[in-house]
């Protein structure tokens, strides 16, 4: 239990009669990176702000570090102030603008401070949120799809800071996405989440850092794809489940780019 | 909630669409029909075909203009009504602000104070003379009062919006990041509503210098509107057209003061960013 940074039982979350989780248990170790998978709707959102505390649970107990931070899908950066402030917001102490500056320095954002939102790059923007979360050192770091809206080869370079930054600072992880290459990339746990559940668990053992050609990859990302339920060989659209069509964005790269 | 002045909202000015060759060849026009039509003013008043009567030459709106300014008497009235405008607009200012953070950041504030909000400010200001004068008499508090009224709702309103039009995402995440209330105030909620408050501002100030026209003539002893209607009593129509002169200058005064501060406070935006790249 000790070493345990996230423990979740019993989790459950109703809107209206929509059961959004469904009797959720999740365990992450301190320093475990732990991705989670699953379709539009499958409960991955829900399931972040549960442990961000930014929703409450119609049932079950969630335990999580009090220093947690969230990186969005959007940056969330208020355009009224420059990269610096956004990262110092609510510090407190004499050292907090030291530490926002050596921050924004981890992040490769030096050169940067005084900009405002709205001149920095999709990516530049992502990486002072990144910074915003890291200067608060958290031990349980939520990203929710931060690298939804970036381009490939920015994410790329993203994928390598997240990992970095991850080891230098001995974080717990919990990366959403439905990028199944993503996940393996990165994680050393992927969760599939469907339908408030989760639905498959699967550990990752590359060595790291990882690359998409080592032979092991294409057996994980099968093994997760079709945990989502979605076939390489022959993807199928079920009639009777619109809802079950498959979503581009779950396609491997190399199928989705060729 | 609608805002009454979509027109002020603030959009860049765009270029008008004009074929580059055509624009060339036709803008002196532009340039050259005040100044003609000044000079046919001046024309027609000369020959009498405008008699002294309706309109005063330009030649004599100028001449009594530095008249009126070499013995004071125009800088007297103009600080007077610059004085109510000042006093009308701080109020405004402090009450429409006020209930508008009131309303704006609470519930309760918000059921107590909209709904009366709402409904008075569809009432006509200047219906509201006859009952200033009975309540507050014919000295400087009702032209103040009315100046003040006047210019509450423009700036209750658009603040209102502005609070509530703030992205309700960054306010998560100064939830996120632990944020005090006070802080979120601070720094997310009222500079998130300060673009749509300042073209309440702006509004209000318009309205100002207009009721205050409307004030001035009740039972004034100074100021550009007594200056005029003083004018009128002895049909020196120069004078009256140099009291609208003077009005006019105001209301471009105020909107490039309004501009300036929009830039200097809204520096953040996309717009004004890429302008000073």
């Amino acid at each position: 239990m000790s070493n345990r940074a996230v423990n979740v039982r019993g989790v459950s979350r109703l809107f209206g009669k929509t059961l959004a989780l469904d009797n959720v248990d999740l365990g992450i170790d301190s320093g475990e990176f732990v991705a989670l998978l699953g379709r539009s709707g499958s409960g991955k959102s829900t399931l972040l702000r549960t442990l961000a505390g930014l929703d409450a649970p119609s049932a079950g107990s969630v335990h999580v570090p009090d220093e947690r931070m969230v990186v969005f899908q959007e940056p969330r950066l208020l355009p009224w102030k420059t990269a610096i402030q956004n990262v110092e917001l609510g510090l407190r102490g004499e050292r907090a603008a030291d530490h926002a500056r050596s921050a924004m320095a981890e992040v490769g954002l030096e050169h940067r401070l005084h900009a405002y939102p709205a001149t920095l790059s999709g990516g530049e923007a992502q990486r002072a949120a990144l910074a915003r979360a890291l200067v608060r050192d958290p031990k349980l770091l939520l990203l929710d799809e931060p690298f939804a809206a970036l381009d490939a080869l920015t994410r790329m370079r993203m994928h390598a800071l997240i990992e970095s930054l991850w080891k230098r600072h001995h974080l717990s992880v919990l990366l959403i996405t439905h990028d199944v290459d993503e996940a393996i990339l990165l994680a050393d746990r992927a969760l599939v989440l469907d339908k408030g559940r989760i639905i498959a668990s699967v550990s990752i053992d590359l060595p790291r850092p990882r690359e998409l050609s080592h032979p092991g990859f294409l057996n994980l990302r099968k093994q997760l794809l079709s945990a989502i339920g979605v076939d390489i060989q022959a993807p199928t659209f079920d009639a009777a489940d619109p809802q079950g069509a498959p979503d581009s964005t779950l396609l491997p790269r190399s199928i989705v780019m060729a | 909630m609608q805002i009454s002045a979509p027109a002020l909202l603030d959009v860049p000015t765009a270029k008008p669409m004009v074929a580059p060759q055509r624009r060339r060849s036709t803008q002196w026009l532009r340039v050259l029909s005040p100044p003609v039509l000044l000079v046919l003013w001046q024309i027609g008043c000369s020959t009498g075909f405008i008699s002294s009567r309706t309109l005063a030459a330009p030649s004599q709106v100028i001449s009594s203009f530095i008249a009126l300014t070499a013995d004071g008497a125009l800088q007297h009235h103009l600080l007077v009504s610059l004085g109510r405008v000042a006093k009308g607009m701080s109020i405004a200012l402090l009450l429409g602000g006020g209930l508008a953070l009131l309303s704006g950041l609470s519930r309760t504030g918000e059921y107590v104070i909209d709904a009366p909000m709402q409904m008075l400010r569809t009432l006509p200001v200047l219906a509201l003379i006859p009952f200033f004068i009975i309540w507050f008499g014919i000295g400087e508090v009702p032209k103040v009062a009315l100046v003040a009224v006047a210019a509450i709702f423009p700036i209750y309103l658009t603040l209102y919006s502005g609070i509530r039009g703030v992205d309700p995402k960054l306010v998560e995440l100064a939830k996120v990041i632990g944020l005090s209330r006070g802080a979120l105030i601070r720094h997310v909620i009222l500079p998130g509503a300060l673009p749509t408050a300042l073209v309440g501002v702006r509004y209000s100030l318009g309205i100002s210098w207009l009721i205050l026209v409307a004030a001035e003539q009740v039972n004034a002893t100074s100021g550009i509107g007594y200056l005029m209607n003083d004018a009128r009593d002895f049909m020196r129509i120069d004078i009256m057209v140099v009291g609208l002169l003077i009005y006019a200058l105001l209301g471009l005064a105020v909107d490039i003061l309004v501009r300036w501060l929009e830039r200097r406070l809204l520096a953040w935006r996309p717009s004004f960013v890429n302008a000073a790249a």
